[in-house]
């Protein structure tokens, strides 16, 4: 694993104001990630997670301290720039799927390489087909965004992100609308993500996904409250394995 | 940005959408092809007109004395009036610019009378080339000639309603004697039948001489009471009407164009008092169909309005996945666009459609200008432009992390 660090915070603190009163969401937040880290970030509702979250996929800008994305300082760009490093360094993957509404996989998946303008046609179908290919949803390419299940839309949101090949795969509560056994094939997918050196950030407030990353920061009250190595990783295949066998039409979710 | 992209996403958005696209977009169709029909049938009714009034000559003028010295407080009628002579005709024939034929102009009313029959007319008495001035055409014999003229000979061409009164047993009228109350002229020709003129008049209650023979056998006076010119063009009419006043007003000797001892009228005031009625009505009907227009452009705001509220989170994740905020701006202005431009397009159909559907089944005169189709979808592109840029830009000024949030 390189020592080549993708993102780096430094001091990061973000106010919001509320009527005449500031809320200090986040109050000086500092780590960095190095590039093929599978890092979860933890925190109860109001630990500034969210807001971190929107910082670190340059949606928000800090009120002060310094983001440097892979080599780039975010808080100093507009918002065309953010757009722009949006496109071509992050991979989102929602909670919600966030995917068009009666659209196919292919479509879905291109829609990043649409906005940018150096990718050509051919190009963006060949990518979007093998980003597809990757997450296992190769025999369903024209297929419409209502036609699947929830671990088979998550899957598509997956190789959305993975489309564009960013530096960084930011993942908000990716497995929350997800059963069981589909959250852990989910989970199964980012791991072997990361093993091909993905970077990866979940984003979540469930205490079992830490067991399946690598590093979990732990934040509350917009401070981080400890930053912590797994010394053992449970493989999300081996967890899937263990689950009690339903029908036998789980495999393809 | 890539262009060509933000079209094809807007086109995907819009496929996603059909009914609701087509809907919207029969706004525009409508107001298109109603704006298209309505200037169709306003030109075609004046057209009609225009053809009606050059039937009748459209470059006629024609100089009639008048009398302004009103002696002893009694104003004379035109017919009395004395100031117009022949030499008056001769100067406008030889020097008078921009006139292409005139013709001297003689009238008396009196009783036609053949065998038992009679009928009241009055007797024109011209040259030959008032046939031309009046683009009246002989159907048969002949026109009596500028020797007919110099003679003073007793010779007519008649109208057809002359013809039906007088010969009402089919004979054939050329090389008959008719009496203008006592005097007997021969026919020598029948006019081609011209019907009724816009106003209502017969043109065929007609009956020609030569204007010295009116003048001399019935009359008995040196003066005109009228002369007919034709300008070269209708567009020179204007310039022809001011070459033959000079002259006129040389000849009189009057400086003071108020003292003016004849008057001057071409067929343009006439066309443009009957052209102006079609005129008025064009621009109602256009405004009709203009508000229908931008009704159908209202539409277009509203529907756009609701698909940027309705996909506020696709707007969300869009940005997040790194569209710029003029990228959604032009994605929308694209797909208000691309429905008012194609609902244009239809338009444009339904227009020509209609249009002669109109003249199919109620037989008015329609005429499709090109410049009314390119108005009405320069209006509805523009249309799109504008009714879509609120929504838009509405759209654009989102912020991603709220959007991807909205429920």
């Amino acid at each position: 694993m390189s020592d080549k660090k993708i993102i780096e915070l430094n001091n990061i603190k973000r106010n919001f104001q509320v009527g005449t009163e500031t809320v200090h969401a986040l109050k000086g937040i500092s780590f960095s990630i190095e590039e093929g880290q599978f890092v979860t970030i933890m925190g109860k509702s109001g630990s500034g997670k969210s807001t971190l979250l929107n910082i670190l996929g340059c949606l928000d800008s800090p009120s002060s301290g310094n983001y440097l994305l892979d080599g780039s300082s975010v808080q100093s760009m507009n918002k065309d720039q953010r757009a722009r490093i949006r496109n071509q360094k992050i991979g989102f993957v929602f909670q919600n799927y966030n995917l068009l509404a009666n659209t196919t996989a292919i479509e879905n998946v291109e829609l990043p390489l649409m906005y940018n303008p150096e990718v050509s046609t051919s190009e963006r179908e060949k990518r979007a087909i093998e980003a597809l290919q990757r997450v296992e949803l190769g025999d369903r390419l024209y297929h419409k965004s209502n036609q699947m299940s929830g671990g088979q839309m998550q899957r598509v949101a997956i190789a959305r992100a993975l489309v564009n090949n960013p530096a960084v795969i930011l993942a908000d509560e990716a497995t929350g609308n997800l059963d069981t056994r589909t959250s852990y094939s989910i989970l199964k997918l980012l791991q072997q993500l990361h093993k091909e050196g993905r970077t990866i950030i979940f984003v979540t407030h469930n205490n079992e996904i830490t067991s399946f990353s690598q590093r979990n920061i732990v934040l509350r009250d917009g401070k981080i409250l400890s930053d912590t190595y797994n010394p053992t990783i449970l493989s999300a295949a081996e967890a899937l394995e263990k689950l009690p066998k339903e029908e036998d039409e789980e495999e393809t979710l | 940005m890539n262009l060509s992209n933000l079209f094809r996403i807007a086109w995907r958005a819009l496929n996603k959408n059909k009914m609701r696209a087509f809907l919207t977009m029969l706004g525009i169709i409508i107001g298109v092809a109603s704006v298209i029909a309505m200037l169709a049938i306003g030109e075609g009714s004046k057209r009609s007109i225009e053809k009606q009034i050059s039937e009748m000559g459209a470059n006629m003028i024609m100089i009639m004395p008048y009398d302004n010295k009103a002696v002893g407080g009694v104003r004379m009628s035109a017919s009395n009036v004395q100031t117009l002579k022949i030499s008056d005709y001769q100067d406008i024939c030889n020097k008078a610019k921009y006139v292409g034929a005139a013709s001297p102009y003689v009238s008396s009313g009196g009783q036609f009378i053949y065998q038992n029959k009679n009928y009241p007319a009055s007797i024109s008495g011209v040259s030959p080339s008032y046939l031309e001035i009046r683009q009246l055409k002989i159907k048969s014999g002949y026109m009596f000639t500028d020797s007919d003229v110099k003679r003073y000979n007793k010779v007519c061409v008649i109208g057809k309603t002359i013809a039906d009164n007088l010969f009402t047993n089919g004979e054939n009228p050329v090389g008959k004697i008719i009496r203008f109350n006592s005097i007997p002229f021969q026919i020598i020709g029948v006019l081609e039948s011209k019907g009724y003129n816009s106003m209502g008049m017969d043109q065929d209650e007609i009956v020609l001489a030569p204007y010295t023979a009116v003048q001399k056998r019935i009359l008995a006076i040196d003066y005109l009471h009228g002369v007919f010119c034709s300008a070269e063009t209708e567009d020179l009419a204007p310039k022809a009407v001011e070459s033959i006043t000079q002259i006129l007003a040389k000849n009189h000797n009057i400086s003071n164009p108020d003292d003016y001892d004849f008057e001057i009228r071409s067929q343009e005031e006439l066309s443009s008092m009957l052209t102006s009625t079609s005129d008025m009505m064009t621009i109602l009907l256009a405004c009709v169909a203009g508000i229908s227009l931008l009704v159908g452009g209202i539409g277009i705001m509203n529907i756009m309005y609701v698909s940027v509220t309705e996909r506020i989170k696709e707007i969300g994740l869009r940005m997040s996945v790194g569209a710029r905020e003029r990228d959604i701006l032009v994605q929308f202005l694209i797909e208000s666009v691309l429905i008012s431009i194609t609902g244009g397009l239809i338009g444009v159909i339904f227009g020509f459609l209609s249009s002669y559907g109109v003249k199919l089944f109620a037989g008015w005169p329609v005429f499709i200008e090109a410049w009314s189709v390119v108005l009405s979808f320069v209006v509805c592109s523009a249309i799109g432009i504008f009714f879509g840029w609120y929504p838009a830009r509405k759209a654009a000024g989102l912020d991603p992390i709220e959007a991807l949030r909205y429920e």
